[in-house]
């Protein structure tokens, strides 16, 4: 199945874009992330949170939106 | 009180509203980009107590976003050059200015002074520890932290509400999050980002409408897209901030966040001074017997942190070397930093003490 993925703070440095749309085949948060671990190598070194329905997950949440959101903390003041 | 005749005929704050907020005492750590416009609304608001400290000087390249100061405050103490602003602005608050660096040491004892503690820190490190130090005094935390065009704001520890460390349990494993003196922001962004703060700040003391506790903004200037995402209390990770109340004032200066090599040899142990070696093992049929050496075999570690002297090294050893390096990862975890775990394990140990 298709989802976004949204991208927030230096991810989007990362990544290049702010959101975008992947063909995924797992089933939880941990295999999203290995795919995007696989597509962007620097990712694996970054700090950040995976939400879904607005919810913090963790690796083991399974997939039931169609739309993810990657969330670095922010250190700037 | 003419001058919070706007605030007064709001029936939602009133005359009685208004002295909550004149017998408010409130803290903000760090008079920079988002300190400032906390600062600025919380003082025009008529906040009885303000509480400013920072250690840093105003420079040319802060006024670009830091509106308290101006040509004048340039190589002042910003704490010094904040309060001076805030007391033309408003005499009849105290404003207490503190310009020195937040440490372990000091932020218990400040923090008890205040009602409401704000983050306007601009690095990790400071920021875990004002969210640890809120944790043990009891005290609500409105955060915020920035990136370039976006920012995140929060509230922590409120009426039993998760804490920074249920969103984002540890330092990242490396400061490689640039703070905005390196890569730059948005001039107005910390305005936007810092009147939230300041606006989450009068909601708590008037009780007024929807604190944002579990639940952490995410937005983005650009866009205006903004993201309010759940957060759950994770009573584990404030657990392990509690355990370290007894010795918190005596811990290092914060949490280094890059992880340097723990993994040392018996030669390398020896070079440092002022060792506290560590048995981890957990069948203590073998005990090495000498006053330097305490044995907290590995499962029971945790409950026993109090029993580790903070002010030496400590080398930690097990058998192998494999255990003793998840003991210095624990130990790590609980800002222990000045751990190391020996490579060859205790034959070493008990050879060198032998023949020592």
């Amino acid at each position: 199945m298709m989802i976004t993925i949204r991208y927030f703070g230096l991810l989007t440095e990362v990544t290049g874009c702010t959101s975008e749309k992947i063909n995924f085949s797992g089933t939880t948060i941990f295999d999203v992330k290995e795919v995007l671990f696989q597509k962007y190598k620097t990712l694996k070194n970054k700090d950040f949170q995976v939400a879904q329905n607005n919810e913090l997950n963790t690796d083991k949440t399974k997939i039931t939106s169609t739309e993810i959101a990657l969330l670095p903390p922010f250190a700037g003041g | 009180m003419n001058r919070y005749n706007r605030h007064i005929i709001l029936s939602e704050i009133g005359l009685e509203g208004q002295y909550k907020l004149n017998n408010a005492k409130v803290l903000v750590i760090g008079a920079g980009g988002l300190g400032c416009p906390v600062l600025q609304y919380l003082a025009a608001a008529g906040i009885g107590t303000l509480g400013i400290i920072d250690f840093d000087i105003v420079s040319e390249s802060n006024l670009q976003r830091q509106i308290l100061f101006g040509f004048s405050s340039l190589g002042i103490n910003k704490a010094i050059a904040a309060k001076k602003r805030l007391e033309d602005l408003n005499t009849s608050i105290s404003i207490h200015a503190y310009p020195e660096k937040l440490n372990h040491k000091n932020s218990v004892s400040l923090f008890k002074e205040y009602d409401i503690i704000v983050d306007g820190t601009d690095n990790f490190k400071t920021r875990y520890l004002v969210s640890d130090a809120c944790i043990i005094t009891k005290k609500p935390l409105v955060y915020a932290g920035i990136y370039k065009f976006e920012g995140q704001v929060s509230v922590f520890n409120y009426k039993n509400g998760p804490s920074y460390r249920c969103l984002f349990p540890n330092p990242p494993k490396e400061e490689e999050i640039p703070n905005c003196s390196e890569i730059g922001v948005l001039g107005v962004l910390p305005g936007i980002i810092g009147s939230l703060q300041a606006n989450e700040v009068i909601k708590i003391i008037l009780n007024l409408g929807k604190i944002l506790s579990g639940k952490v903004l995410y937005y983005n200037s650009l866009n205006h897209q903004s993201n309010l995402i759940k957060v759950s209390r994770s009573e584990k990770e404030i657990q392990k901030v509690i355990d370290l109340a007894g010795i918190f004032e005596n811990l290092d200066e914060g949490i280094r966040c890059k992880v340097k090599n723990n993994n040392i040899t018996l030669k390398e142990a020896l070079t440092k001074k002022n060792i506290q070696w560590i048995d981890v093992r957990n069948d203590t049929d073998q005990i090495i017997n000498y006053p330097e050496i305490i044995q907290i075999p590995f499962e029971y570690l945790e409950q026993n942190l109090h029993k580790i002297d903070k002010n030496k090294e400590q080398v930690v050893f097990c058998h192998a070397g494999i255990m003793s390096k998840k003991a210095v990862s624990i130990l790590q975890k609980h800002q222990i930093e000045d751990s190391f775990s020996l490579k060859n394990g205790a034959f070493e140990v008990m050879d060198y003490f032998k023949n020592k």
